[in-house]
C-alpha cells in the first residue's frame, strides 16, 4: 500500500510520499521476504489465497537467487525464452523512443519495468487464449510471434499498417496472436476479457481470456462490473492489475491504493486473489500459469495484482519531473526486472554474461532492421501514410449507401 | 400474436437455429424479461443460452462485446431504454468500433434490444426515446418496429447481422397498436393485418421502409409508436397523406424517402423523442438536400418537446393524432 501525507481529519487530497526535489519514499510498502508465501495447489480453495492478499509473492532475491516452491513452477526454457522476449521488448522501446525524438511518429509508450509482466502472462498462457491488453502490455507480441516491423508500421501509420492508419500509434491488434484490440477508453477491455471468457466456459471450450487495467484505470466502473461479473458467472479469466503505482501524475492513492491493495479488493468479490512481485519473472510466470490452471479446470477467474514501477514517462507526451522525483526509479526497492533476470541467469550458470550480451546485440540489430524497413515503406509524419481511401472501409462489414457518397465526396 | 409474443418467437427461432445466440440481460432469464420477452428461453435452452445478469448495464454490454468478439452472438436486453446510458461507453467506443479499429479483425454482431418510448405514464426513465444519441454513433445499426410482424423478422434480421444493432421496442405497441387515444379501449394486434405473425424463420431486411399508406398531398416520415399515430391523424384529418414507417434509422431507406417526397413535395416528420438534435433534425437535412427543388412548403416536425419526459403531463407531451393532423393540414395547405 502507498501512503500519503494528509491530515487525519477533514477533506483530503491524496499526495504521493515524494513529489520533486523531495527524497523517494517507499516506506509504506511491506514487501515481505522471497520464498516466504507457500506454493499453492490450482484446486485449493479459496481461502487459501489470502496470506497473498496483502503478502507478495516474490521468488527472486535482490541478489538474483530464487526460493521456496513456486520456483518449482518455471523451467530453465522459460527463462531463456523470458529473457529473449524482455530483451526485444525493451530494444524496441529504446527504438520507438528515439524514433518518436526524431520525428518519425508523433506518439509512443514505453513499458520500461514493466517487461516482466506482459512478457511472463505470455509465457504462462496458450496459443488460442486471448489477452486483453491496456497499451503497455507490448511484451506479449514478443512472446506471441508478430514481426516488430508489423508493429512499427502501426507507429508509423503506413502503407503496411495492419490497421490501414486507422488507429493512433501503439494500439495495436493482433488477433492470431491472442492479442485484443486496444482501445484510448480505459478499462472497457476489463469485462470484455470477462465476456469472451464467459463464451468459451459457454461453449465447454478450454481457452481462457487474460484481462490487464492500470491501478488508475481501476477506478472505472468497468473494472468494478467486471470483477462481479467474472464472480458471478465464474469466467475463465485472468484478472490482472499493473500496480505501477502511477496513473500519469497521480497516485494510486486516487484509486484507492492507499486503503486496501487491488488484490484484497478483487477477493472482496469473492475471487481468489494474489499479489505479485510484478517485476520478478518468476513470480509472475508462477502466479499465471496457477490462474491459468485454475480457469482451466473449471475453477473461475483467478485475480492477481502485479506490483511495480512505471519507469519511465506515461507517453511521450508527458514529463514526470513535473510531479514525481527523479530518483524515485532508482530507489525502487524491487528493481529493474530485467536486471533481476539477466543477475538470476548468470548467478544460477544458466547463461554467461557473453551469451546475454549477445542477445542484447541480437535485439539492438533485430529491431534496427526493422525499423529500417518499416522507415523504407513510409512514415505518415512525412507524408506517406496509409490510403486515405481506407479510411471509409470496416465500419460496417458492408459499406452503406451514404458512407459510399461520401466516399466519392471526398473524392475516392 | 402481440409484439411480446413476436419477440419472444423470434429469439426462440434464433436460439433454435444457431448454437451461438446467446440471450442475457436484467432479469431476462428465469422469470423471462419483466416484458416477458424472453419467457420460457431458459427453460427449453437452458441457463447456459438464456441467463439473468447483475444490474450492471455496462457490465451487460461490455461482456456481450466480450462473446460477441470469440464468436457468440448475445442478444442482450436493456430493461428500459432510459437505462442504457451507463453502458453508452461500451456501445459506442467499443461495440461501434471494434470492427474499424481493428480494421476486421474482431468483430461485434450483437444486438441490445430495448423497450423505448413513452405513452404509458412511465415519467422520467420508463418513457424516452433515445434513438439519436445511436444514430450520430457510426458503426452502429438502429432499428425500431411498430407491429408484431415486422419486430420478429426485424429483430431476425438484427441477430443475423454482422454489425452491433440496437433494437428498440416502442413498449406502448407490445400489446396493441396505440393511436394515441389514452381513454379508448386498447384493440389489441389480434385483428390487426401486422399481427399475423408466421411461424419460423423469416426475416425484414434491414434499411428497408414500409409504405403504411399511399397518397399523393404529404409524405409523413415516422416509425414506432407514431406510424398507429400518423394514421389516425391521417383518417382525422383526412389529408392524403403518404405514411412511410422508417423501420430502421441505419440504414435509412433513403430511396422510398426521396422518390415519396419528391411525388408529394411535402414532408412532415414525426417522432416522440424531443426535438434540438433529434432524429427528425438528420431526416429534415436529407430531404432538403435531396428533394429541394421538388419541396412546395417547408418541412414540418411534430416531435415531443424539449423537455424531460413528464409524469402528470404525458398527453401534452405525447405527440397525439390532433398535433399531428394539424402539421398535415398546415404543410398542405402552405403555399
Ligand atoms: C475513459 C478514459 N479516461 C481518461 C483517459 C486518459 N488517460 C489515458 S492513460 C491515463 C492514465 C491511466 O493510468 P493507469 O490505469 O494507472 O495505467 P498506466 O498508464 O499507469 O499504465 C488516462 C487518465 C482515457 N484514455 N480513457
Amino acid at each position: 500500500m502507498t501512503g500519503s501525507k494528509t491530515s487525519d481529519r477533514g477533506f483530503r487530497v491524496p499526495q504521493p510520499p515524494a513529489r520533486p526535489g523531495e527524497a523517494p519514499d517507499f516506506s509504506n510498502f511491506d514487501f515481505g521476504e522471497p520464498g516466504k508465501l507457500p506454493l499453492l495447489d490450482a484446486e485449493a480453495p479459496v481461502e487459501a489465497f489470502e496470506p497473498f492478499h496483502d503478502g507478495l509473492l516474490r521468488v527472486l532475491d535482490m541478489d538474483g537467487k530464487a526460493h521456496g516452491d513456486w520456483a518449482s513452477m518455471v523451467s530453465e526454457e522459460d527463462l531463456k525464452e523470458a529473457l529473449t522476449a524482455m530483451i526485444r521488448t525493451r530494444a524496441f522501446d529504446q527504438r520507438m523512443m528515439r524514433a518518436q525524438r526524431q520525428g518519425k511518429t508523433s506518439f509512443y509508450m514505453q513499458c520500461l519495468g514493466e517487461e516482466a509482466i506482459a512478457v511472463g502472462c505470455a509465457l504462462a498462457l496458450r496459443d488460442g487464449d486471448m489477452h486483453f491488453p491496456t497499451y503497455r502490455q507490448q511484451g506479449i507480441l514478443f512472446v506471441n510471434g508478430i514481426d516488430p516491423e508489423a508493429m512499427m508500421n502501426q507507429i508509423y501509420s503506413n502503407k503496411k499498417d495492419p490497421l490501414e492508419g486507422k488507429q493512433l500509434p501503439v494500439l495495436y491488434s493482433f488477433k492470431d496472436n491472442g492479442f485484443f484490440t486496444i482501445s484510448g477508453n480505459l478499462g472497457t477491455q476489463w469485462p470484455q476479457a470477462v465476456g469472451w471468457a464467459m463464451a468459451s466456459a459457454i461453449k465447454g471450450d478450454d481457452k481462457i481470456a487474460m484481462a490487464y487495467i492500470g491501478d488508475g484505470a481501476t477506478a472505472e466502473g468497468d473494472w468494478h462490473q467486471g470483477n462481479l461479473f467474472a464472480s458471478v458467472y465464474r469466467a475463465p479469466v485472468i484478472l490482472s492489475v499493473v500496480n505501477n503505482q502511477w496513473a500519469i501524475s497521480t497516485t494510486s492513492a486516487f484509486a484507492g491504493a492507499d486503503k486496501n491493495t487491488f488484490a484484497t479488493r478483487m477477493a472482496s468479490y469473492g475471487l481468489p486473489a494474489l499479489r505479485v512481485d510484478g517485476n520478478d519473472i518468476i513470480a509472475v510466470i508462477a502466479a499465471t500459469r496457477l490462474a491459468a490452471e485454475r480457469a482451466r479446470a473449471g475453477l473461475g477467474a483467478v485475480a492477481i495484482e502485479f506490483l511495480t514501477y512505471r519507469g519511465g514517462a506515461h507517453s511521450t507526451s508527458d514529463d514526470p519531473t513535473k510531479y514525481r522525483p527523479k530518483e524515485e526509479l532508482g530507489s525502487w526497492p524491487l528493481g529493474d526486472p530485467l536486471d533481476r533476470l539477466k543477475q538470476h541467469m548468470t548467478v544460477s550458470g544458466l547463461m554467461t554474461d557473453e551469451e546475454i550480451a549477445a542477445l542484447e546485440e541480437a535485439a539492438e540489430k533485430e529491431m534496427r532492421e526493422a525499423e529500417n524497413r518499416a522507415e523504407e515503406v513510409g512514415l505518415v509524419h512525412a507524408g506517406e501514410g496509409a490510403d486515405p481511401a481506407k479510411m471509409f472501409e470496416k465500419v460496417y462489414e458492408e459499406m452503406p449507401g451514404r458512407l459510399l457518397e461520401q466516399k466519392k465526396e471526398a473524392g475516392f | 400474436m402481440n409484439m411480446i409474443e413476436a419477440i419472444r418467437d423470434a429469439h426462440d427461432v434464433a436460439m433454435e437455429r444457431d448454437d451461438d445466440v446467446v440471450v442475457f440481460g436484467e432479469d431476462a432469464g428465469y422469470f423471462g424479461g419483466v416484458f416477458r420477452c424472453t419467457a420460457g428461453l431458459q427453460e427449453k435452452y437452458g441457463a447456459n443460452r438464456c441467463f439473468d445478469s447483475p444490474i450492471a448495464e455496462s457490465g451487460i454490454v461490455g461482456t456481450g462485446i466480450g462473446m460477441a468478439a470469440y464468436g457468440l452472438k448475445p442478444v442482450i436486453e436493456i430493461q428500459f431504454a432510459d437505462y442504457i446510458t451507463p453502458a453508452y461507453d461500451q456501445i459506442s467506443q467499443e461495440a461501434a468500433r471494434m470492427r474499424y479499429r481493428s480494421n476486421g479483425e474482431f468483430t461485434c454482431p450483437i444486438v441490445i434490444r430495448t423497450p423505448t418510448g413513452g405513452g404509458i405514464y412511465g415519467g422520467q426513465t420508463h418513457s424516452q426515446s433515445p434513438e439519436a444519441i445511436f444514430t450520430h454513433v457510426c458503426g452502429l445499426k438502429v432499428v425500431i418496429p411498430s407491429n408484431p410482424y415486422d419486430a420478429k423478422g426485424l429483430l431476425l434480421a438484427s441477430i443475423e447481422d454482422p454489425d452491433p444493432v440496437i433494437f428498440l421496442e416502442p413498449k406502448r405497441l407490445y400489446n396493441g397498436p396505440f393511436e394515441g387515444y389514452h381513454d379508448r379501449a386498447l384493440k389489441g394486434w389480434k385483428d390487426h393485418e401486422d399481427g399475423k405473425v408466421p411461424e419460423g424463420y423469416y426475416t425484414v431486411p434491414l434499411g428497408k421502409a414500409k409504405t403504411v399508406r399511399a397518397g399523393k398531398d404529404v409524405t409523413v416520415l415516422c416509425y414506432g409508436n407514431m406510424v398507429h399515430v400518423c394514421e389516425a391523424a391521417q383518417a382525422e384529418s383526412g389529408v392524403d397523406a403518404e405514411i412511410i414507417d422508417l423501420r430502421s434509422l441505419i440504414p435509412l431507406d433513403l430511396e422510398a424517402i426521396e422518390a415519396s417526397v419528391k411525388k408529394t413535395g411535402r414532408c412532415v416528420i414525426v417522432h416522440e423523442a424531443t426535438k434540438t438534435s433529434g432524429f427528425g433534425g438528420e431526416l429534415m437535412s436529407l430531404v432538403q438536400e435531396r428533394c429541394f427543388y421538388h419541396l412546395e412548403a417547408p418541412i414540418v416536425r411534430v416531435t415531443g418537446w424539449d423537455t424531460p419526459y413528464p409524469h402528470a403531463q404525458e398527453w401534452t407531451y405525447f405527440p397525439g393524432p390532433k398535433r399531428v393532423g394539424d402539421a398535415l393540414k398546415k404543410v398542405v395547405e402552405a403555399k
